[in-house]
């Protein structure tokens, strides 16, 4: 058993605490809006908030997370970053096939909400972690400049 | 511009049945939608299979070609509501149920969407299908006020009689349009009056994708479900020879190990146990007959089939006469290699198998064909088959194929209750259906001046037609395979354009993003770029001065240069190089690209520039959104894409050792349209094929190297 405080709620699971939160989100507590794309923390399609630091939930252990607070795509537009970023990112239509997106979003939130006006370089060290198949980068980089502009 | 009431707006899927009805618009998860799912009234207006007015003046526009990303969600509607006369904010979404009969596509004959070509195919019926049922609509009122019906006109859903103002919304006006004969005949707008078409309207489906709701297959949740991991032979063709049943069982949370000799699946509570579970059975293979199989061999294979001629594709003169009359003559060999989709939702799907029915979740392109799959595996008839289709986490062909819907019925067959099969990402790679490695002899030769006199080119690779769509391939050619090359632009007295079929049974092999055109134009492109640099000729206006036959190339060919800045010149290192596209898609694109190697051969892409003459542009930010991410799809393709064997296995596992292009690598893109009225263009896939030759053409301009085989970076550093 481990309590986790998902999205600012406290949720008891029965789990193994290896097990990822990834997993958890998804299969257990049915959170799906954070994706499984590589199980090896080497697309970001999981990123998730753990106090606020974007992680990558698939190789992320539940113990890692005991005492602290996750939040996910579904709760980001709760905090004025990831508004700003959900804004920006249908004003300039970044979205193709969408899947990538949750872990892009919260990507561009932990950027935004510690560095108001991050530079080129800046989203680059931010955001080469998460893949898009679809190639939608180049929107990516001017909805954050956007949504910093909103700030 | 048009606006979108994101919140009223709602994407709701439907059964085959037409009754099940699940709000995903609504934040609800699918499992709870699907429980709650109730009987729909039926609709008091459905004049076609595409609009259904309700009395409540509710208009559903039914989708049949599915969401990937490419915008058809988007497009689709706005054909429709251009000639039904209503707003974008004024329609519900529902995917249509597999069926052949009413949704084929047209180019097709199944329900299928792939090949750049649902506003190609759809363009005129969808505006026929609005039309009609706006016609009748508009009858429905004419006769409830006793007036000539060329008096009402019809705008955002309501019918207004010109001389009294009188009005009639359309639901009100559902029932008795119902009942009156459907017009066969029914006069579509002239374009010039468009109000939809043409305007950059905001896309239906994306605000879901930015907070999460949006459901993707794999985002099925069902009462009971099991989720369930594979392990399919790593080598095509080989079987289980042994494995740990127990202490798979062991693992908490595992409930059934099912072992199908080809495919072994974990069924657990969660995706963590089975994943455990499965490593745990630490299974044995017998590789069979290809265990040996490396991608040497394919390629002498290939090789070996390329020293015989193929069928002749297109002939334009005598070719052989004029090669061998040339003042020079110049011969190349060209190589493109196995590529995976890698979608970066990895294939799964969602089956419950009952006695006498089976229920089917999945993203796919070809509906009709999951459909078809499940009923063969089941032994059930096609109507007691349902599929619930749901957003794409990415298509490029791959969900053309059902393999992993074949795979998910037969594993259900032996789970009770519903069951999630998810593919691992290394499973996903290492059992594609990957883009064909194709080999290609070139030949051309010039005259004294560096004109060239004659052209061959000999294509040797799949027929992948002849499996997916066996009418399409004809006369021993099949059409994708020689896509773009019998359509070359260029001025050349003397063509012969070959097809070889090659079959690889090592690998399935697929589309990809096209499939043809993707090594077509790299050789096509490229070995053009050889014959300006054999003339001692500028890229640019060598190909000019053979396009007088094609002005809609020559002008995008123009603005592309302009655009780009073509001869202005670049830091040491850097080159640009140029590329054009023609093929069975219709659009002509031609794409300026600005590299820089260095001297480690570490190759950067600093620039894109693309021109598109797509003819009538629906959605043109969608057009422009489709390049964007056809550029980017091919960068990856072109710098590192390559998938390998070795003894029989894919040599590729993840995104380690599979890259693709990456934010810090992304470049900026600029896309310029040309405003046309000719017929429309596809443009989902054509950036893609396009790229890998502006690409290598830059990298020559740069570095002088010529490369022949993809990818460029392996290339560049052996």
């Amino acid at each position: 058993m481990a309590t986790l405080n998902i999205n600012g709620r406290d949720v008891t699971v029965d789990v193994p605490t290896d097990m990822p939160i990834l997993w958890v989100l998804r299969d257990v507590v049915g959170l799906t809006g954070t994706k499984f794309g590589c199980g090896m923390a080497l697309c970001g399609a999981c990123t998730v908030h753990l106090d606020g630091q974007p992680i990558r939930s698939c190789v992320t252990p539940v113990a890692a997370a005991t005492g602290k607070k996750i939040t996910t795509i579904e709760a980001i537009g709760d905090t004025p970053a990831g508004k700003k970023v959900q804004r920006a990112w249908l004003d300039l239509e970044v979205v193709q096939c969408g899947y990538c997106q949750s872990g892009q979003i919260m990507s561009a939130s932990a950027l935004l909400a510690k560095n108001a006006h991050p530079s080129d370089a800046d989203i680059d060290g931010a955001m080469s972690g998460n893949i898009c198949r679809c190639g939608t980068y180049p929107r990516i980089r001017a909805a954050i400049k956007q949504a910093a502009k909103g700030a | 511009m048009n606006t979108v009431s994101r919140r009223d707006f709602v994407v709701v899927l439907t059964s085959a049945g037409g009754g099940l009805l699940l709000g995903c618009r609504m934040g609800e998860r699918s499992g709870t939608a699907t429980a709650a799912a109730a009987a729909a009234p039926p609709p008091a207006f459905a004049p076609n299979a595409f609009i259904r007015v309700g009395t409540d003046g509710r208009v559903t526009l039914i989708m049949n070609q599915v969401e990937m990303g490419q915008g058809t969600y988007t497009s689709m509607p706005m054909l429709l509501a251009e000639e039904l006369e209503v707003g974008l904010d004024q329609v519900q979404l529902e995917h249509a149920p597999p069926d052949d009969k009413l949704y084929a596509n047209p180019l097709f004959g199944d329900q299928e969407t792939g090949g750049s070509s649902s506003v190609r195919a759809f363009y005129e019926p969808l505006r026929r299908a609005g039309a009609t049922a706006r016609s009748m609509l508009v009858a429905a009122a004419a006769q409830t006020w006793d007036v000539d019906p060329a008096s009402c006109r019809a705008k955002r859903g309501v019918v207004t009689h010109g001389p009294t103002g009188r009005t009639l919304t359309y639901g009100a006006l559902a029932e008795k349009a119902a009942k009156l004969p459907v017009p066969d005949k029914v006069p579509l707008k002239d374009p010039k009056d468009f109000t939809l078409i043409g305007t950059p309207a905001k896309r239906l489906d994306t605000p879901d994708k930015v907070n999460g709701k949006a459901q993707f297959g794999i985002d099925v949740r069902l009462p009971g479900m099991k989720i369930a991991t594979v392990a399919a032979s790593p080598v095509l063709g080989g079987k289980v020879a042994g494995l740990d049943e127990a202490k798979a069982m062991a693992i908490p949370g595992v409930r059934q190990v099912v072992n199908l000799g080809d495919v072994v699946a974990v069924a657990a509570d969660h995706m963590w146990a089975a994943k455990q579970g499965l490593a745990a059975l630490a299974i044995r293979w017998d590789d069979g007959p290809n265990a040996s199989a490396s991608t040497a061999d394919v390629v002498q294979g290939l090789d070996a089939a390329s020293q015989q001629p193929g069928v002749v594709a297109r002939k334009e003169g005598d070719a052989a006469a004029a090669l061998a009359g040339a003042a020079q003559k110049i011969d190349a060999v060209y190589q493109v290699p196995f590529l995976a989709h890698a979608t970066l939702e990895p294939m799964n799907c969602t089956v419950h198998v009952r006695k006498d029915s089976c229920e089917v979740w999945t993203g796919s392109q070809t509906l009709s064909r999951a459909q078809a799959t499940a009923a063969r595996v089941t032994g059930l008839p096609l109507e007691k088959v349902v599929v619930h289709n749901h957003f794409l986490g990415g298509g490029f062909g791959r969900r053309l194929e059902y393999d992993w819907v074949t795979q998910a019925v037969r594993i259900g067959q032996q789970v009770e209750g519903p069951v999630k099969v998810v593919w691992t990402r290394e499973e996903d790679m290492q059992h594609e259906y990957y883009r064909p490695y194709y080999y290609d002899r070139v030949a051309a030769g010039l005259d004294a001046r560096g004109k060239p006199v004659a052209w061959t080119h000999r294509i040797v690779g799949p027929a992948i037609l002849a499996r997916y769509l066996p009418p399409a391939f004809r006369n021993g050619i099949d059409p994708d395979g020689v896509d773009a090359a019998v359509q070359l632009l260029y001025d050349i007295p003397a063509i012969q354009v070959e097809f070889v079929r090659h079959e690889e049974p090592v690998l399935n092999t697929t589309f990809w993003r096209g499939v043809g055109p993707t090594h077509n134009v790299f050789v096509i492109e490229s070995f053009i770029d050889e014959l300006a640099a054999a003339a001692k000729a500028d890229p640019v206006a060598y190909r000019r001065t053979l396009l007088s036959k094609a002005p809609r190339a020559r002008a995008v060919l123009d603005l592309a240069a302009n655009a780009a800045g073509w001869g202005r010149p670049l830091p040491a290192g850097r080159g640009r190089g140029v590329a054009l596209l023609f093929s069975g898609w219709g659009s002509y694109l031609a794409e300026v690209a600005e590299v820089e190697v260095s001297k480690a051969g570490e190759l950067r892409v600093h620039r894109i520039v693309v021109a598109v003459d797509c003819g009538t542009v629906i959605n043109p930010d969608t057009v422009k959104a489709q390049i964007e991410g056809g550029v980017n799809f091919g960068i990856s393709g072109a710098l590192w894409g390559e998938i390998t064997l070795k003894n029989g296995r894919v040599e590729q596992s993840n995104f380690n050792n599979y890259r693709v292009l990456r934010m810090n690598e992304a470049p900026p893109i600029e896309v310029h349209l040309v405003r046309s009225l000719e017929a429309p263009g596809g443009i989902g896939e054509p950036g893609t094929s396009i790229t890998g030759p502006a690409l290598a053409n830059a990298v020559f301009a740069a570095t002088g190297k010529r490369i022949r085989r993809l990818p460029l970076v392996s290339a560049l550093k052996a």
